[in-house]
């Protein structure tokens, strides 16, 4: 099932956590006859080592969650295989698929909504570590441990949802998840509803969690700069396809995607002045109905022909990362495009 | 919503102390709000006092609801009128109406709660399975439930009864059996949209089951609803009792119930008044509290309209 050409995608070292041609398709029925698939996630695959963090960008609607929900099995893949520690866990079901969960966990989007407004904090925290079967008796120095874990008082144990701001509820968010003490933390759009400085504080609380457990993130994120401050290695998706692969370094100080460069353009910034702006025209495609050939084609400022007619497949670079691109790759990146800085 | 706010720096989050801003403490909104409610306050009160009257019904009626009193029937055989001996008059056996009408009490408040309390508890368990499980399971429970809505119930209830005999436990079951499918229907919409929020999805990723996420995730949010239901519930009951007993299929003679106060009080009309004015206006007092509690409670309990305020 793994694409030969994935080249960079594929990690030498042993992954943790690796995914290959994963698929979700979502069958929209508008009729009794007519029925359509949305391509929702398409063929992804890339790997992720213990301890590191992958980014992953794109617009709304580049299935972005519906990856983060296929890998944690709430919703159930299409197709393609997903293993972790070389163990297949696609497939799982029942009390293995509860363990399988255990080891992974989610950050939500939404504060708001991802703790039950009913449960204090401890309540909540405590049936983490019930599930993950923490005696009793050490619930309260477990619940007190980790509220001190994500620089939250032990007072805080007692309070409701409604009492916490946005920044203090995703504390409690990472708190529960890391109650389970997983190998790997997916945050889907985890700080996307924070303001900006409680961003900060999160997104360095994140880091220091990773430093001290080694935990590895698969960070969901619309935000470039966000994901500039985080991961190790960044995939670019658009329409369910990874279009662009590297590592931060990579992607962001040399993208070859035009899609990339559009992305990272479009970042505002205090010395972006007298840059060159790309600038994206239209919508994101219809998932249920994309263009021919590389879906990105009519919005592309450097398509040719073959891009209308023939999907490019990711390959890698002479720079060193993956490219879902024609021109990129017909070029061979002898002469990639700097973005200034 | 109310957020604290979150300082830039992370030291405020220490020196925050845990205040009291809204812990969801239902007795203490309820009682604030019961201040300035007046309608509120009195359907409240009436209940309250139903239910003292009826637990401590032996104590409080002056006679024994069944007992014929000789000097209860004028010499042609009439019914006495109210006097200081009976209070609200005697009917036409000469019994006491007033002792009738607190046992009665008794009776309406028994079948209301326990028929209710069992409907409530058929309907979650069918909308909460039902809305939590979807698929087959879910299609066949909703169209069971339709067909015991389309019922009609009344003439169902006569038929029943004029199998199983009428008896007080028939009542109530025939009562539960109408009005689970009223709570099946609206728990099984709050399921359904209960189970894609963010807190359902997040247990379930925790590794939590099945069981322990309806209980502990679902069901605590369903409270409201149940209770509002509930209290609706009892009068709807109270009233179904009540013509049934009326069509003399409900509680069985000679207990004192509403319903068959009034089947035969309207044979006295011209003549004896009080006879179906007493068990008229308890019941229409009684139907009213209940419903008017119903709607304050919704108030109180519904997270919506307490945001609004």
């Amino acid at each position: 099932m793994a694409r030969p050409s994935s080249g960079h995608l594929v990690s030498n070292a042993h992954p943790l956590l690796s995914v290959r041609d994963l698929t979700v398709h979502f069958r929209l029925r508008r009729g009794p006859k007519s029925s359509r698939t949305i391509r929702a996630v398409d063929g992804v695959t890339f790997d992720l080592a213990a301890g590191e963090t992958l980014g992953i960008a794109g617009e709304s609607g580049s299935g972005k969650s519906t990856l983060a929900r296929a890998l944690m099995r709430i919703i159930r893949p299409t197709h393609g295989v997903v293993t972790l520690d070389n163990a297949d866990v696609t497939a799982l079901k029942g009390r293995q698929l509860k363990v399988f969960r255990r080891r992974m966990q989610m950050v939500f989007q939404d504060p708001y909504d991802s703790l039950d407004p009913r449960m204090s904090v401890r309540e909540a925290i405590a049936e983490a570590l019930s599930v993950s079967g923490t005696p009793r008796e050490k619930h309260e120095a477990a619940v007190e441990g980790l509220l001190a874990r994500v620089n939250l008082p032990s007072s805080f144990a007692r309070r409701y949802p409604g009492q916490l701001s946005g920044g203090q509820r995703q504390r409690v968010s990472i708190a529960r998840a890391l109650a389970v003490s997983p190998e790997i933390i997916i945050c889907d759009e985890a700080v996307a509803a924070l303001d900006v400085s409680i961003r900060a504080q999160v997104l360095n609380l994140l880091k220091d969690i990773q430093r001290d457990t080694g935990v590895a993130y698969l960070f969901i994120s619309h935000d470039l700069s966000t994901l500039r401050f985080m991961a190790d290695k960044v995939a670019i998706m658009y329409v369910g396809r990874v279009v662009e692969y590297g590592t931060s370094e990579q992607v962001f100080t040399r993208p070859l995607h035009p899609y990339t460069k559009a992305l990272i353009a479009a970042v505002p910034s205090v010395t972006s002045r007298g840059r060159a702006r790309l600038k994206l025209s239209g919508e994101p495609p219809d998932p249920g109905n994309p263009p021919s050939g590389c879906p990105f084609h009519p919005r592309c400022p450097d398509a040719i022909d073959v891009c209308r007619v023939t999907r490019p497949e990711l390959a890698p670079t002479p720079e060193g990362q993956s490219v879902a691109c024609h021109v990129v790759l017909s070029r061979g990146g002898l002469e990639s495009h700097e973005v200034a800085p | 919503m109310m957020n604290l706010p979150e300082g830039a720096l992370g030291f405020e989050l220490v020196a925050a102390e845990p205040t009291v801003l809204n812990l969801p403490n239902f007795w203490h909104r309820a009682g604030k709000s019961l201040r300035h409610d007046p309608v509120a306050l009195v359907s409240v009160a009436f209940i309250v006092l139903l239910v003292v009257v009826a637990v401590f019904a032996p104590w409080i009626s002056p006679y024994n609801p069944v007992r014929q009193f000789p000097n209860g029937l004028t010499p042609v055989g009439a019914p006495v009128g109210p006097s200081s001996h009976f209070l609200l008059g005697t009917d036409s056996a000469g019994r006491d109406v007033l002792s009738r009408l607190i046992y009665g009490a008794r009776v309406s408040l028994l079948v209301g709660v326990v028929a209710t309390s069992l409907a409530s508890a058929i309907g979650v368990l069918v909308g909460a399975v039902a809305g939590y499980a979807g698929g087959i399971i879910e299609s066949v429970l909703m169209r069971l439930t339709d067909m015991v809505l389309s019922f009609p119930i009344l003439l169902f209830s006569i038929a029943l009864i004029a199998v199983t005999g009428p008896s007080t436990r028939n009542v109530v079951l025939v009562i539960a059996f109408a009005y689970w499918t009223y709570l099946a229907r609206v728990v099984r919409g709050q399921v359904l949209s209960l189970k894609e929020r963010e807190f359902v999805t997040a247990a379930r990723t925790l590794g939590v089951g099945h069981s322990r996420v309806i209980s502990k995730h679902i069901l605590p949010h369903l409270m409201p609803t149940i209770i509002v239901y509930g209290t609706l519930g009892i009068a709807t009951s109270i009233l179904l009792e009540a013509s049934l007993s009326f069509l003399g299929i409900g509680v069985p003679l000679p207990q004192a119930s509403w319903g068959e106060m009034i089947s035969e009080g309207q044979q006295y009309f011209q003549s004896a008044p009080w006879l179906l004015i007493a068990p008229g206006v308890a019941l229409i007092a009684t139907v009213l509290a209940f419903n008017l509690a119903g709607d304050w409670l919704t108030d109180v309990l519904d997270p919506a309209t307490r945001q609004g305020r």
